[in-house]
């Protein structure tokens, strides 16, 4: 008897969301994006990156993406924190952290000199923001045949697909069907919206040399070597997207462990309220 | 509130205060408030709702401690709340997420209340109240969602100050004013930040004057007829605040499994991308609580009055309670208004659901196929039927069930 608005409101919903999921599934037969849906460890109630993905990932960023592309919301001292790519027990604060001092050093910063007031290039240091690449959009477009190559900082999560669209983004250049009419200087790309894709196909076989990389144990037992695995295309994306998935979302891990704990209390604490509720309301008929 | 104290002050200091400003006073009734004994969990969502109110103030004030309300600053300055601001991330996930939330308990509230007639006299104000809290939720909602500048924040904001540019011969100037120029621009973001913050605390007073309605007339109940005796109720506390306590830990449950596992799921990604003046979105969509209301917008061909439907379709709701020409209020009794309620609500589901796809697509794929524009003329057309003529004529030929004598009778046989 008390359950009449329920059954309405539920039915309704039921109905609603039945015709939304087949409608759903007629729009996505009439797509012309393949994204490829992979098992990434980030996924779930309780992913976590790989490490060593990331840090080969950030190799591959470095020494190819880097060339257009900036990530214009992270500092280098980001890629030290804990949670990060280069992050190391040893070091809680990523400024003092070498691998990531390293990094920064890498880079060349503009600067001002604070004796004369020139502009100066100087190395970087943890502190720095990831330099812009281009110095304005204008000067972007015009390296790259009028096409604003994207800030990566938030590129999983700027596009629909998420990693998954990134990754087959990456590996999805093939040769362009018969029929299909390229405009200049596009690249034909089964997941691009639209298949015309103005960057040229930026990954290739061993186009980066990786190296074994180092990550802390499990059970803080300091950094543990992991072997190189071979550099092909398909390695290579799954490792960008890692460190760019992580890029765009610094806190995961930690919001899944918080949510996690979150849920344990609001369960446990439900339950004890639901039994003050009927003791509470024990022989009161309502 | 209202009616007769049984607060009794025992010491000599509360006496003294009790003649002086009744706070003790307004404690205890306000606590001890006859609540019908009868109320379900769908009445929980007052409190949950209030909690809704709360916890968007307390993530809000710390928010606009650390976001620049600047053209150039705005996007960046969210990114830094949520890498660099100490469980910035977390705050940022509580507000964005909490005003879906909001939404959703407020949504359950209204449907309540439709159900079991609780506009009706002498509840009239307190409907009335509770609309012009939605609406001003709209608003907050709507100016809340611009200010992280991303592209469905600056575009969604040209659409909607759009609108105001449609009315006849003022409407351009009225546009230029509510925007400070001639497009969405620094002036804009900067007045939007300042109504967000202030509007959230009109709302606070309305909610006062919400609740202070209520506790006059007294809460309606779900076989909506009134309180006959002191038997027909419990006392608020420790009865109902027990039972919403329980009813808020299980939809913290809801809210935090978005916070921490889906925060993104209610968002858009192109609002993830930096505001573009120069780049207009495949398809600009507003927030999933808006969408009923954006596919009345486009079900109609010409702007201004599409506009007007729109703003009828929440106008209608203020006069509801003279629409409504039944005396039985809960639909329980109600056979055939229940039937029409029920279509009423999957209306409002299928008007959602238009509004979040492209006007011309095929939504039902019969003969040459439904288009998304058509289904939702459909909707609105029955959206609007539902309040005229339908509720005032099944009021006057409707054959209700018989009523019950009174809560209690209905309680002990087992039909409330």
């Amino acid at each position: 008897m008390a359950q009449r608005f329920t059954k309405s409101l539920i039915g309704a919903a039921f109905i609603a969301l039945t015709a939304l999921g087949v409608a759903s599934s007629v729009h996505a037969a009439g797509g012309e994006q393949e994204i490829e849906h992979l098992d990434w460890g980030f996924n779930g109630i309780g992913g976590t990156y790989d490490r060593a993905a990331m840090q080969r990932g950030y190799q591959v960023y470095r020494e190819v993406c880097a060339a257009c592309h900036a990530l214009e919301h992270l500092s280098f001292r980001h890629l030290g924190d804990k949670g990060g790519p280069f992050y190391n027990p040893d070091y809680p604060n990523p400024n003092d952290n070498p691998d990531v001092k390293a990094m920064a050093k890498d880079w060349s910063v503009i600067d001002i000199d604070s004796d004369n007031g020139d502009e100066i290039d100087r190395p970087g240091i943890p502190a720095d923001k990831f330099p812009s690449i281009f110095p304005n959009e204008p000067a972007a477009r015009a390296s790259n045949g009028g096409a604003y190559p994207p800030d990566l900082s938030l590129i999983t999560k700027a596009r629909s697909g998420g990693s998954d669209y990134l990754y087959s983004m990456l590996v999805g250049y093939k040769d362009a069907p018969a029929g299909v009419e390229m405009s200049e200087g596009m690249s034909f790309n089964t997941a691009f919206s639209g298949n015309q894709i103005a960057m040229a196909p930026p990954l290739s076989e061993d186009i980066v040399e990786y190296a074994p990389t180092f990550v802390p144990g499990d059970h803080g037992e300091g950094l543990q070597e992991i072997a190189a695995p071979a550099a092909s295309v398909e390695q290579m994306a799954r490792d960008v997207t890692e460190f760019l998935t992580w890029a765009g979302d610094p806190k995961m891990e930690v919001r899944k462990k918080i949510g996690f704990a979150t849920f344990l209390y609001l369960l446990i604490f439900s339950l004890l309220l639901f039994l003050t509720y009927k003791q509470i309301w024990k022989g009161v008929k309502h | 509130m209202s009616g007769h104290s049984n607060y009794e002050p025992k010491y000599a200091a509360t006496r003294w205060l009790d003649t002086r400003l009744p706070i003790f006073r307004f404690t205890a009734d306000f606590m001890g408030f006859p609540s019908p004994r009868n109320l379900n969990y769908w009445y929980a969502f007052g409190a949950i709702l209030s909690l809704c109110l709360m916890s968007q103030i307390l993530t809000g004030i710390i928010l606009a401690m650390h976001y620049t309300p600047t053209v150039d600053a705005a996007f960046d300055s969210v990114q830094r709340i949520k890498r660099d601001v100490p469980f910035g991330w977390l705050l940022q996930s509580m507000h964005a997420v909490g005003a879906s939330m909001f939404f959703f308990a407020v949504y359950i509230h209204m449907f309540r209340g439709l159900y079991y007639g609780s506009y009706k006299a002498p509840r009239e104000l307190v409907w009335i109240i509770g609309c012009l809290i939605y609406l001003i939720m709209m608003a907050t909602g709507f100016l809340g969602y611009t200010l992280p500048w991303g592209q469905m924040s600056f575009w969604g904001a040209t659409v909607i100050t759009g609108f105001f540019g449609a009315i006849p011969i003022v409407g351009e100037s009225l546009q230029q004013w509510l925007l400070g120029g001639f497009s969405v621009d620094n002036p804009t973001l900067q007045r939007f930040f300042s109504l967000h913050f202030v509007l959230p605390f009109v709302i606070v007073g309305l909610v006062g004057i919400h609740i202070w309605a209520v506790h006059h007339v007294g809460q309606n109940n779900p076989i909506g007829i009134d309180v006959k005796s002191e038997e027909d109720t419990l006392a608020f506390h420790p009865y109902y605040t027990m039972k919403d306590a329980f009813a808020i830990a299980v939809f913290l449950m809801i809210f935090a499994l978005f916070i921490f596992y889906l925060p993104d799921a209610l968002g858009h990604a192109d609002n993830y991308q930096r505001a573009n003046p120069l780049v207009t979105p495949e398809h600009i969509v507003p927030e999933w609580y808006f969408l009923p209301f954006y596919a009345i917008l486009r079900a109609v061909p010409d702007k201004l009055m599409g506009i007007l439907l729109m703003f009828a379709a929440i106008m209608v709701l203020f006069v509801l309670p003279w629409l409504d020409t039944a005396k039985t209020r809960s639909m329980r009794f109600r056979p055939v208004a229940r039937w029409f309620f029920i279509i009423f609500l999957l209306a409002c589901f299928i008007l959602g659901w238009c509004g979040a796809r492209a006007p011309d697509d095929i939504a039902i794929p019969i003969g040459d196929g439904i288009t998304f524009k058509w289904l939702s003329r459909i909707a609105t057309f029955y959206y609007f039927a539902f309040f005229i003529p339908i509720l005032p004529i099944l009021g006057w030929v409707e054959k209700t069930k018989p009523l019950p004598d009174s809560i209690t009778k209905a309680i002990n046989e087992g039909t409330a």
